[in-house]
């Protein structure tokens, strides 16, 4: 494994510096774009745009530059107008700053743990001789909008912006885990990834899920993203893809499998990473390491977004067409609907192409702009009847904000 | 104070591996350069500016109390002490 060469990256952001990134992005002029500042999802903390600028990583269009080391970078509202995110425009989030190129060439994978029947080593093309299965799944972060928390709380301050979706092509995990042989005292399956701390001392980033979720047909190490190769910085070569589940546990370069029959302890497994117990409804439980009062966090709770104009926007009276994306934990969007009173009436948005109950769902709203200000208000419906909050459900972490959005576009 | 900003500019440019280096610079004022030195090492500044201004000196204290006693960072007790009064200064609330 080696470490990125620096001068590479040097000639790739300077040309891309330069670069304007608005061309055919839709309605946002070069102008609103101009700085990171004007990118930033409204109500984030107030320090952030002191310093904050697009930046510009190897194989990648601009994003919103929260942090480089470890590299934390959001994706521009612009980049949501499609209902699968390009490689290019997908954000990146690390916990841990020493993140090596992986040669795939001597990349494997350890398959193991007291919880398997034996042990296995998987090379790329190993993994590559499963069958082959396809997943359209959101990869979103847990903290995903943790930045519009009120009062604000400690972390990476995201916008709307720690998500994406993407096609996603790998070998199931059951049928690596079939290779071992699963014990039946196994209850949860442990990953590691190959990226490290900058200090030993640092907790390594190794999460588990339920042996459950583990052996779900859906749940897949991924080769492919889009049709390609893993772009570095989403994981190459292979990663975890856990539908429906938050960006937590789809573990980034991933080298290690370890079924286990205790549950798996350390940092990122508790305290990090945690809901307080009764708060939120979610279904999939991950009961190994439930305590008194707080669970790991698990599914994506129902969420829309309006990606066509940002708050405030400036439109022309008469008709213009709102639209945007809706998903949730896996159960599919069966409706989204559009209030332009405040909440008091509401109007179902047409939903556009189907993709699969883990991915975006696009929608669209006809809204006839009065002269002056107009409210757009969205809420979507999953297929078991959960909806968006209307108030914030605050918890320490921040996690799961799906507080219907509200803006106002001007004619 | 040059062997602080030398030693502060080995850091990151061993450290890191990314493109867009970020450059930050931070409010001057009593500690900043023992944040400079000991906060760098593992991470870029930015977070500093980006959980501002929300935290209270309770809050940065928590934050720094995390980062030695969770993250492992080799910080002694009287530089822990200048960053927690720094930070709640310049970037608190």
């Amino acid at each position: 494994m080696q470490k990125m060469n620096r001068r590479a990256f040097l000639g790739t952001s300077a040309a891309a510096a330069g670069a304007t990134m608005l061309g055919g992005f839709g309605r946002l002029t070069q102008a609103e774009a101009a700085t990171a500042a004007a990118e930033l999802t409204p109500g984030v903390p107030s320090g952030i745009a002191s310093y904050v600028t697009m930046g510009t990583l190897p194989g990648k269009k601009p994003l919103i530059q929260l942090a480089d080391r470890p590299p934390n970078y959001e994706a521009p509202l612009e980049y949501f107008r499609t209902p699968i995110t390009p490689n290019d425009q997908f954000f990146v989030r690390y916990h841990l700053a020493d993140i090596p190129e992986v040669d795939v060439k001597t990349y494997k994978i350890a398959v193991g743990g007291d919880g398997a029947n034996g042990q296995a080593e998987l090379t790329l093309d190993d993994l590559k001789k499963f069958p082959a299965v396809e997943v359209v799944a959101v990869n979103q972060c847990s903290g995903n909008r943790r930045g519009l928390s009120q009062p604000h709380v400690a972390g990476v301050e995201w916008g709307y912006g720690a998500m994406g979706c993407a096609r996603w092509k790998g070998a199931r995990l059951k049928d690596i885990l079939d290779k071992v042989g699963l014990k039946k005292e196994a209850i949860e399956i442990a990953f590691n990834g190959a990226d490290g701390p900058a200090v030993d001392k640092t907790p390594d980033f190794i999460k588990s899920i339920p042996a459950w979720k583990a052996v779900d047909e859906n749940t897949i190490v991924a080769y492919e993203m889009n049709g390609q190769p893993l772009p570095h910085l989403n994981g190459a070569p292979a990663r975890l893809i856990v539908p429906g589940w938050t960006g937590t546990y789809w573990m980034k370069h991933l080298i290690s499998i370890n079924a286990l029959t205790k549950p798996l302890g350390g940092f990122w497994m508790n305290p990090a990473y945690r809901i307080p117990l009764g708060k939120f409804p979610i279904v999939a439980r991950f009961t190994s390491q439930e305590t008194a009062v707080n669970t790991p966090i698990t599914e994506i709770v129902i969420n829309s977004l309006i990606t066509s104009h940002r708050d405030g926007a400036k439109v022309k009276a008469g008709k213009v067409t709102v639209s945007g994306m809706a998903w949730d934990g896996g159960y599919g969007i069966r409706r989204v609907e559009v209030s332009t009173d405040g909440g008091k009436t509401w109007t179902d948005a047409k939903l556009g192409e189907d993709h699969g109950r883990y991915a975006f769902r696009p929608w669209s709203f006809e809204l006839h702009a009065k002269k002056g200000k107009n409210t757009v208000m969205v809420n979507a419906t999953n297929a078991i009847g959960q909806t968006q909050t209307g108030t914030l459900i605050f918890n320490p972490a921040g996690y799961h904000n799906n507080v219907m959005q509200s803006i106002t576009l001007h004619a | 104070m040059r062997k602080i900003v030398l030693a502060v500019a080995a850091v990151l440019f061993a450290g890191s591996a990314m493109a867009d280096e970020q450059v930050i610079k931070l409010k001057a004022g009593p500690g900043a350069d023992k944040v400079e030195a000991n906060c760098a090492a593992c991470h870029s500044l930015s977070y500093i500016p980006m959980n501002s201004v929300f935290l209270n000196a309770a809050g940065w204290d928590a934050t720094v109390n995390k980062m030695i006693k969770v993250m492992g960072a080799p910080i002694d007790d009287g530089d822990a002490a200048a960053i927690k009064a720094y930070l709640t200064k310049n970037y608190g609330k």
